[in-house]
């Protein structure tokens, strides 16, 4: 091409610094970036590894030898480690992690190196795209209302009962699976209708803003919190407050 | 069928459109939350969605991954009730593997599969109702729907048929036209460098007609383009308004 012409290769919005001019699509499949949380699904157990499926263009992969062991015990995994591999987590689980490292085809390494990551138990699974949870500080939020809920950076929200103790030998394996109360599930659902139509509005998600279209939701019916005009108005109100508050 | 003039004296063809005149283009983009990519795109009657997946892991055969670009799987289905007589198989009959097989080549060459080794990229498209120009309907679909998934392409790839009728050369022919038993090409088109993607077409034609028959195609195809652009454009203006940019 004889112009001197930049022509984009995905429709997005335009960002400039100096000289370097950056496209960035509407939404994508997840991009891994070390430090950020995960949350994703079990697709295969091979030798020494697990593939894990997070919403990006590649699975992500997990080491045996980046996993902790029940207990939290220090030492090399051996043969019996790799046979038992099943025992810990299985195709179909969910789990929590952190991005280890990005290999140079844009695979993602995860790890689960501390209690707070691990298989997850009772809860739900929103699939939003990855575009629109906001970077925070923190990505496991305890909300007032009575769940609690994980913003994976990949565009998976998990949302679950607050535990009232947490067990800390278990080291995050062994799953809770006792029976959860009518209150928390109607609490739950109406959590996940709110971060469904917030999406919907292409809001970002953060903790403030989904406590906030909680409380919003609460004169509703959860069911009828996913009808076009009740979304709207909630996420208007959202909106507004959200903006109160930082001006 | 006596007495049906395609092109009338004036120069005006059966639903009345000029020679080189395309049919109205409605689309929009972002049709289905759950996928990764669609669009759904009107030419004139003829109607079609398309819907991408991807890049995404290759599941089923690892075997097939290739290691330095992404495989684009494609596959066109054309609904049951979407010509005049029902259609029996709505998919897996030869027709529609071949314009599977056309749209693959035709997206291998627009995508940028460099940039995603190992991955599949799928792209499914149907045609709700077919009055012509299914192919050019599937590629526009196609296109958008690529587009909305933030897949990156080299261009653009606008597609429309081309007919040649007493001396003239029609451009987005209807199911009337390609009926009618007159050559018909399909032409897909990377408008910024004026590269063809993909020309197909299976009748006689003299070869001195072909060069007319291929500018009414480009022509065309550049039209669509524009039309193409500014759907996309105003698609990212709203979507960035509601994100509060």
């Amino acid at each position: 091409m004889g112009e001197e012409k930049l022509i984009a290769s995905v429709a997005g919005s335009v960002e400039r610094v100096n000289k370097l001019i950056c496209v960035k699509a509407l939404k994508t499949r997840y991009n891994g970036e070390v430090g950020d949380i995960v949350v994703g699904r079990i697709t295969e157990v091979q030798q020494k590894r697990w593939k894990v499926d997070t919403n990006t263009r590649l699975d992500s992969v997990l080491l045996l030898s980046s996993m902790n062991l029940p207990g939290g015990e220090l030492r090399r995994r051996s043969a019996e480690d790799e046979l038992a591999m099943r025992g810990f987590l299985q195709e179909g689980d969910l789990i929590s992690a952190e991005v280890q490292a990005v290999f140079s085809d844009g695979a993602v390494s995860l790890h689960t190196r501390s209690l707070k990551y691990g298989k997850l138990g009772q809860g739900v699974l929103v699939q939003v795209s990855p575009s629109l949870v906001k970077r925070q500080k923190t990505h496991f939020h305890d909300l007032p209302c009575g769940a609690s809920v994980i913003l994976g950076n990949n565009g998976f929200v998990w949302i679950y009962p607050s535990l009232e103790h947490k067990d800390e030998d278990a080291g995050g394996f062994i799953p809770d699976l006792e029976p959860v109360s009518l209150t928390d599930r109607e609490v739950i659902s109406r959590l996940q209708n709110c971060v469904v139509s917030l999406v919907t509005q292409r809001m970002m998600l953060y903790d403030t803003s989904i406590l906030y279209c909680y409380e919003a939701s609460l004169p509703h019916q959860i069911k009828d919190i996913l009808k076009p005009e009740v979304m709207e108005e909630i996420v208007l109100e959202t909106r507004q407050r959200l903006l109160e508050q930082e001006g | 069928m006596a007495g049906l003039e395609l092109l009338s004296d004036q120069g005006y063809r059966v639903d009345g459109r000029r020679a080189g005149e395309l049919r109205k283009i409605q689309a929009r983009m972002g049709v289905f939350a759950q996928a990764d990519g669609s669009a759904y795109i009107e030419q004139g009657n003829t109607k079609a969605l398309a819907v991408v997946y991807g890049p995404h892991e290759i599941r089923g055969s690892r075997s097939r991954a290739l290691p330095d670009r992404a495989l684009v799987n494609c596959q066109y289905s054309s609904a049951t009730f979407s010509t005049g007589e029902r259609k029996r198989r709505p998919h897996g009959d030869r027709k529609s593997c071949e314009m599977g097989l056309q749209l693959r080549q035709t997206f291998e060459a627009a995508i940028l599969t460099q940039l995603h080794p190992r991955s599949q990229i799928d792209i499914y498209v149907q045609v709700l109702q077919a009055d012509g120009g299914t192919y050019a309907a599937c590629v526009n679909a196609a296109t958008l729907a690529v587009l909305d998934a933030g897949i990156p392409m080299r261009d653009f790839v606008c597609a429309c048929s081309a007919g040649f009728v007493d001396g003239t050369a029609l451009a987005d022919l209807s199911h009337v036209e390609e009926a009618a038993g007159g050559p018909q090409l399909a032409l897909a088109l990377l408008p910024a460098s004026g590269q063809i993607a993909l020309l197909e077409m299976d009748a006689r034609l003299h070869e001195d007609h072909l060069e007319w028959v291929l500018e009414a195609a480009a022509q065309a195809a550049r039209d669509v383009h524009t039309l193409l652009d500014r759907v996309v454009r105003q698609h990212v203006h709203e979507a960035s308004i509601l994100l509060g940019d």
